[in-house]
């Protein structure tokens, strides 16, 4: 089983010590951080700027299907896409992953063997998160026996929310031990956290656990990944490294649909993570609509004209 | 009204999506009247504007050209309805905009409503006039019927600001496209404003969108455009049409050529329906009449 790092020992020691570091962690100065996530959107990236942008969005992407129609066929094709997103142009570059349902991970797995993309999986009963332990740990013992490289799990928002932070740690500490291998990504479900200060120590509690990867949202909700809570995110995990050494990825997941949305995320990770960051080991988009669009700019940048979704494969 | 009060100057805005935003460029232009006195800044529109319009245009097509033909007839005959109640503020923006004296601008604007009207009477008779059922030497019913083209681009008349523009964007949309219109350059005053009515006249946003600037600049773009369906180069002077023709090319977009049907620029002359049907795609069907059935049925 993993063990907490030395550093922070004493703060996992028990329920009212994890709730005494969590609380003392500093306030979030709400209106500085949306002013700062707002002023950071501004950022004019054009041409070979904007290129890279373009291809480093692209490699970020976790393409996505968690729907309760997702057919093998449907996963197929979407692992035909992250493999060779725009085939009338064969340099552009590979999506990092393709995230679907456990019981997808198979299926994909199959379709993306020796393509280098990864096969993500969410699990521990997403999205709500609402269920046994037990059968949590089974979801993603079975997500990573189908072949998933990576594990999305979702934290117990009801436990974190009555303040049982030492409940939600010891989950993450489980799931992480079911997962081998396979990289753990944390969702906290930020928009329904209420306050960036539960997101602050959600993501401390995320990364104290041994999280590879701290993670937005699930895209279910209203409210989903935004400027600001990534921002927030991204300090987090900058923070951690300065204090520990240990890098931890940040994916913002749902309702990023444009390529300018995906620049100016790209902006965020470059001003406050930094350069380290700007790799698709450490950083992630959750989107599926997302990648067409990219794809539409890409052709526009290429040509010089501007292109149209009949260019782009649909899903 | 008292001698000192403030003028109030109208702020001309472009209309894209159903909205009235500024050029994302920032940029504007100085509009004079036909002798050289300023009237008003337009907003000088980019590729970014275009683009957008595009955008906007391609979203409003799925409900404008599934509604039902009635529909858009009973929205183009309000159309009409909304610029009569405007009758004073076009009359003036026409008479500076093409130097007519106000009764001759009058006309002008008479003749733009009935425009809007012949079109309205259209929309639910154009598939019956070409389209319908072709004889075939088979056992099938055989039907032709006339689709939208999709988004089009319109580069409206450079001369006739207000009923040239009238005659060539009503026929468009009358068909169930979208319009991106790119005003004339000189005298887009009339446009914008026709955008307000437009707004008010239950026409769902994006079907109609104006853009006012520097033609060439606006039309490059939109002709190269892959989202683009049809371009019409009524706007456009034989060079620059030229050009705009190879790069429509590319994606097969239709193109109405300039001056090509319109009486040397005879704007009031009968419209026909040839700008009608210029947009339109014809679609044939074909069906088993039943009689050589395999279930033996008839109908």
């Amino acid at each position: 089983m993993p063990t907490t790092l030395p550093a922070f020992a004493d703060a996992t020691a028990s329920d009212s010590a994890l709730r005494r570091f969590l609380h003392g962690l500093p306030g979030v100065d709400a209106v500085g951080l949306e002013a700062r996530a707002a002023a950071l959107g501004t950022r004019s990236i054009k041409t070979t700027a904007k290129a890279y942008a373009i291809d480093l969005a692209i490699s970020m992407i976790d393409l996505t299907t968690l729907e309760g129609a997702d057919t093998p066929g449907k996963v197929r094709a979407l692992a035909a896409k992250a493999v060779n997103p725009d085939p009338t142009d064969r340099t552009t570059p590979r999506t990092a992953a393709v995230c679907v349902y456990p019981d997808m991970a198979a299926t994909a797995a199959a379709a993306l063997a020796g393509s280098g993309v990864k096969v993500a999986s969410v699990a521990t009963a997403f999205p709500a998160g609402r269920a046994a332990l037990d059968v949590k740990l089974a979801d993603v013992r079975d997500a990573v026996a189908a072949g998933a490289d990576e594990i999305d799990m979702v934290i117990d928002r009801g436990a974190f929310l009555a303040g049982r932070y030492l409940k939600v740690y010891e989950e993450i500490l489980a799931v992480k031990a079911e997962c081998g291998s396979a990289r753990l990504k944390v969702i906290f479900e930020t928009g329904e956290l209420s306050t960036y200060d539960n997101i602050r120590r959600a993501s401390w509690l995320g990364m104290l656990a041994g999280a590879d990867f701290i993670k937005t949202s699930t895209g279910k909700v209203a409210t989903n990944a935004t400027p600001a809570n990534t921002l927030l995110m991204l300090e987090a995990v900058r923070d951690f490294r300065a204090q520990t050494g240990v890098q931890i990825g940040v994916k913002p997941a749902g309702g990023i649909r444009t390529s300018k949305d995906a620049i100016k995320f790209l902006v965020l990770v470059n001003e406050t993570a930094g350069e380290d960051w700007l790799d698709n080991h450490w950083f992630r988009f959750g989107a599926s609509s997302l990648l067409n669009d990219l794809l539409m700019q890409r052709q526009k940048l290429s040509t010089g004209r501007y292109s149209g979704p009949d260019y782009v494969t649909v899903d | 009204m008292s001698d000192n009060r403030l003028s109030v100057f109208k702020t001309y805005k472009l209309y894209v999506g159903g909205k009235f935003p500024r050029s994302e460029s920032g940029r504007v232009y100085e509009v004079t009247d036909s002798k050289g006195k300023w009237l008003a800044n337009a907003p000088q529109s980019s590729r970014k504007d275009a683009r957008d319009a595009v955008t906007a245009a391609r979203k409003a097509f799925g409900g404008w050209s599934g509604a039902t033909a009635y529909n858009r007839g009973q929205i183009l005959y309000r159309i009409a309805e909304m610029l009569e109640g405007r009758r004073e503020q076009f009359v003036r923006e026409v008479a500076e905009a093409e130097g007519l004296s106000k009764s001759k601008a009058a006309a002008v604007v008479d003749a733009a409503v009935d425009r809007w009207v012949w079109y309205a009477g259209w929309t639910d008779k154009v598939a019956q006039v070409v389209g319908g059922a072709n004889p075939v030497a088979g056992p099938f019913f055989n039907l032709s019927t006339p689709e939208p083209t999709g988004v089009v681009t319109v580069l409206a008349p450079q001369e006739s600001s207000f009923l040239g523009l009238v005659s060539v964007v009503a026929p468009v949309i009358a068909a169930g496209n979208t319009a991106v219109v790119v005003a004339s350059a000189e005298s887009p005053l009339p446009a914008l404003s026709l955008g307000e009515v437009l707004a008010t006249s239950d026409l769902p946003g994006g079907v109609v969108n104006i853009l006012s600037g520097k033609t060439a600049e606006i039309a490059a773009p939109l002709a190269a455009h892959q989202d683009v369906n049809g371009i019409d180069l009524t706007g456009a002077d034989a060079e620059l049409a030229k050009e705009l023709e190879i790069a429509a090319a590319d994606n097969l977009k239709r193109v109405a050529r300039p001056q090509a049907v319109d009486g040397e620029g005879d704007w009031t002359a009968d419209p026909g329906t040839h700008r009608l049907t210029a947009f339109l795609e014809t679609k044939t069907v074909w069906h088993p009449t039943g009689a050589l059935g395999a279930s033996g049925s008839s109908y």
